[in-house]
């Protein structure tokens, strides 16, 4: 690439890089600032995906990074285009999805002058991409293009946004793209320190009633079948994070599935009696550890993680282990001994038949028994993505992962609106594999509007749809924390969501009686095109277990 | 508790917003920030003085060091060094005064650099105990601005903490 000195516009050394780093598709939605780029694009034989609204643009990439473990793309226009990103930005930062972001701008001579559809951009994405650049020469661009996807692919992942002014894509550059990243200030730690590895190894072996943790930095390092060795190596219990969901098969009698909030019971009880445990590639989030003081109190921590800020920052870390999960765990492995834990492994077991996960009594269909039913037909192998609410902890919790890359979430923002989309970016990238969107009313009218990207792009995307005609999730803290009030989480005037995947050239369908779960969800499957299917549920469907704010991990409250 | 950080940082536009804004939206309290270009074109650095407890400086150093343009970042609080601030102060200083005024700048070994009616400007250099004291022997004279530019520290004897000392912005 580049060896020779080749004269060419901004825009074009933009696709000399795209196509260097092997990108397929790009989603965005042009405007005037950034044509240049678009013109260029249109010459190369990168696909394009014309999304609806620029924030799904980013999440559609988001999407396609996450079940395809590549890096996404996406463009966008200078002011009302770039700022529409920002929501879907903030999420992909927030779990540390790869991702580069093009954003046109007005020309350098305008910039700073408030001009027609000029936002500062960069000074806005400081605090939610992990790096972000305004081009101001275009023989940088080569070097700042190549950054870009270095930075966003390589250590803890993350959006970066590069900010590219119309005369620079339009300006002539000479400069070659760099063979190689020159980066004083970034060198991401990989290998672990070999006498933290040691020391590690010797807490495993000492411990009596071990729990490996794995967040979405398994999933982002590939580390799950080291995981997996580890797991039965030494006989460890492993419980997942939101993010980390299929990094450890479910199926797996080691399995303890989700820790947190609305973890499962096992699992949240099993963190809770550990005396070791080992977080890899997990942030202990406010959502996961409950009441911090009370958190894992018999336990030794030892946290893995690539980013060293994320060690120590939010519990107390008896062992500190910098690297990458795949690496680390790899040269783990051989100091480990194989080791057994009857004792602790049958207390587990008592817990897990002590404190099944259930869900009580309620109407007519119930949305848990639903998704377990759709986990069985799909054999755990459909990848979904879900928006936010009380569906998504469903999906999270009754589906039954069995493969990392599977659940697509918006897990540390809680973006509404995420699903569709992300669906889109996760079909694209794995024509292989249904796709499910497991959403809700409210989240999904946040993103509809991506119905006709869907179809457009000939997706056989089935949507999920649990209609209570209401902000469930909302409504269920109203419930418990402010006296059962229940203000602004009806919605009376929603549309027939049949009809107007119908009207979108799609197929609707509807469940409305637990006799029909079943085969419409085989008619669903079966059909080749996008599929809508309303399941019509009570607003008064919980989500459990839950534990209270300022309880701690065991102090669940649980479907009576 | 007081920490000194010396920051080499990429001397491009955008840094210095970058790390002020780091600080903002953590949470964490700057106590002062000097910047200004080293001996390389292309290196800045930013000294800055941060109050916080152990788990604060530790967060806000591995926060720093994740900014891409964050060259590398050392605490230099425990190690010996230089540390060093300029304060331009204007006092009230009538002609009956003015022989006092004069003995205190003597004191400190500060320097009159204006001269107006009522008032003198003083330029004072020195670590910020030195600094204090003297902003607070005129304070009765009636001080009428003060400026300070904040610490800038440098390492006693041969040691730097420039590139050559193992570059790495991520590691540790
Ligand atoms: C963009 C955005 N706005 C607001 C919220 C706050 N919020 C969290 S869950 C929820 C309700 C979601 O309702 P719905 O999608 O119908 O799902 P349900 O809980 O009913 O399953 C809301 C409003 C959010 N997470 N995201």
């Amino acid at each position: 690439m580049g060896q020779e000195t080749r004269v060419r516009t901004g825009a074009r050394a933009v696709m000399e890089v795209l196509q260097a780093e092997e990108v397929e598709l790009v989603f965005g939605y042009p405007g005037g600032a950034v044509l240049p780029l678009y013109h260029e694009l249109a010459r190369t034989s990168i696909r394009h995906i014309l999304v609806r609204q620029e924030q799904n643009a980013v999440h559609a990439a988001s999407g396609y990074a996450r079940a395809s473990g590549k890096t996404g793309v996406c463009f966008a226009t200078s002011g009302p285009g770039a700022t529409n990103l920002v929501t879907g930005i903030a999420t992909a930062y927030m779990d540390s999805v790869p991702v580069v972001i093009f954003t046109g701008q007005v020309p350098t001579s305008q910039v700073g002058s408030d001009a027609f559809q000029e936002t500062d951009i960069t000074g806005i994405t400081i605090p939610i991409t992990k790096h972000n650049y305004l081009v101001k020469d275009g023989e940088e661009l080569p070097r700042i293009v190549k950054e870009a996807f270095y930075i966003a692919s390589t250590g803890r992942p993350g959006p970066v946004l590069v900010d590219l002014p119309k005369d620079v894509a339009l300006a002539l550059c000479q400069t070659p793209v760099p063979e190689k990243v020159e980066l004083r200030g970034y060198k991401p730690t990989y290998q672990g320190h070999p006498g933290q590895l040691r020391a590690l190894a010797k807490l495993l072996q000492e411990a009596e009633r071990p729990v490996l943790f794995a967040g979405g930095g398994v999933v982002a390092s590939g580390a799950e079948g080291y995981l997996r060795e580890l797991a039965e190596k030494i006989q460890a219990p492993v419980a997942t994070s939101l993010t980390g969901l299929g990094a450890f098969p479910e199926d797996n009698p080691l399995a303890l599935g989700m820790v947190g909030l609305h973890g499962k019971p096992c699992a949240n009880h099993a963190v809770m009696e550990c005396d070791l445990l080992v977080g890899l590639g997990v942030r202990f989030d406010d959502r996961v550890t409950g009441a911090i003081e009370k958190f894992a109190p018999q336990a030794k921590i030892a946290h893995v993680d690539i980013d060293p800020a994320e060690i120590g920052k939010n519990v107390r870390v008896d062992l500190p282990l910098v690297g990458d999960i795949s690496c680390v765990l790899k040269e783990l492995l051989p100091l480990v001994e194989p080791a057994t834990h009857p004792t602790w492994l049958e207390r587990v077991k008592t817990l897990r038949n002590n404190y099944p996960l259930t869900y009580g009594r309620g109407g007519e269909v119930r949305p848990q028994w639903v998704i377990e039913r759709l986990g069985e037909m799909t054999r755990g192998r459909a990848i979904i993505t879900t928006d936010v609410g009380q569906h998504q902890m469903w999906a999270a919790l009754f589906y039954g992962y069995t493969e990392p890359r599977t659940f697509i979430s918006s897990c540390g923002l809680g973006t509404m609106g995420y699903g569709l989309p992300a669906a889109i970016g996760a079909a694209l990238a794995r024509p292989d594999r249904q796709v499910w969107v497991i959403t809700g009313d409210g989240s999904f009218q946040m993103g509809m509007a991506e119905l006709g990207t869907a179809v457009e792009q000939g997706l056989p995307l089935k949507i999920l749809l649990f209609n209570n005609q209401s902000l469930a999730m909302v409504r269920q803290l109203q419930h418990f924390y402010y006296e059962r009030q229940y203000t602004a989480v009806k919605f009376t005037g929603n549309p027939d969501f049949v009809r107007l995947a119908e009207c979108y050239g799609a197929t609707g369908l509807r469940i409305t009686k637990q006799e029909e779960v079943v085969p419409v969800l085989a008619r669903a499957m079966q059909n080749d095109g996008l599929t809508l299917i309303e399941c019509l549920i009570s607003e008064e469907e919980m989500v459990y277990p839950m534990v209270l704010n300022g309880a701690a991990l065991n102090e669940m409250l649980l479907p009576e | 508790m007081k920490r000194t950080l010396s920051v080499l940082v990429e001397n491009r536009p955008g840094v210095l917003t970058r790390v002020a804004g780091l600080f903002s939206r953590r949470g964490y309290n700057i106590d002062s920030l000097a910047v200004g270009r080293t001996e390389n074109p292309s290196i800045s650095r930013m000294t800055i003085v941060v109050d916080g407890d152990e788990q604060i400086i530790e967060q806000v150093c591995k926060q720093l060091n994740k900014l891409i343009d964050v060259i590398k970042l050392s605490d230099i609080t425990d190690d010996p060094h230089v540390g060093r601030e300029l304060m331009l102060i204007k006092v009230n200083a009538d002609p009956a005064v003015r022989g006092e005024i004069m003995q205190i700048v003597d004191i400190f070994r500060a320097r009159i650099v204006d001269i107006a009616r009522n008032s003198l400007i003083i330029e004072a250099t020195g670590d910020a105990d030195k600094i204090d004291a003297l902003e607070n022997s005129l304070r009765p004279f009636g001080i009428r601005e003060v400026v300070r530019t904040g610490k800038i520290a440098m390492l006693r004897g041969a040691k730097t903490k420039g590139m050559e000392a193992s570059g790495d912005g991520t590691g540790d």
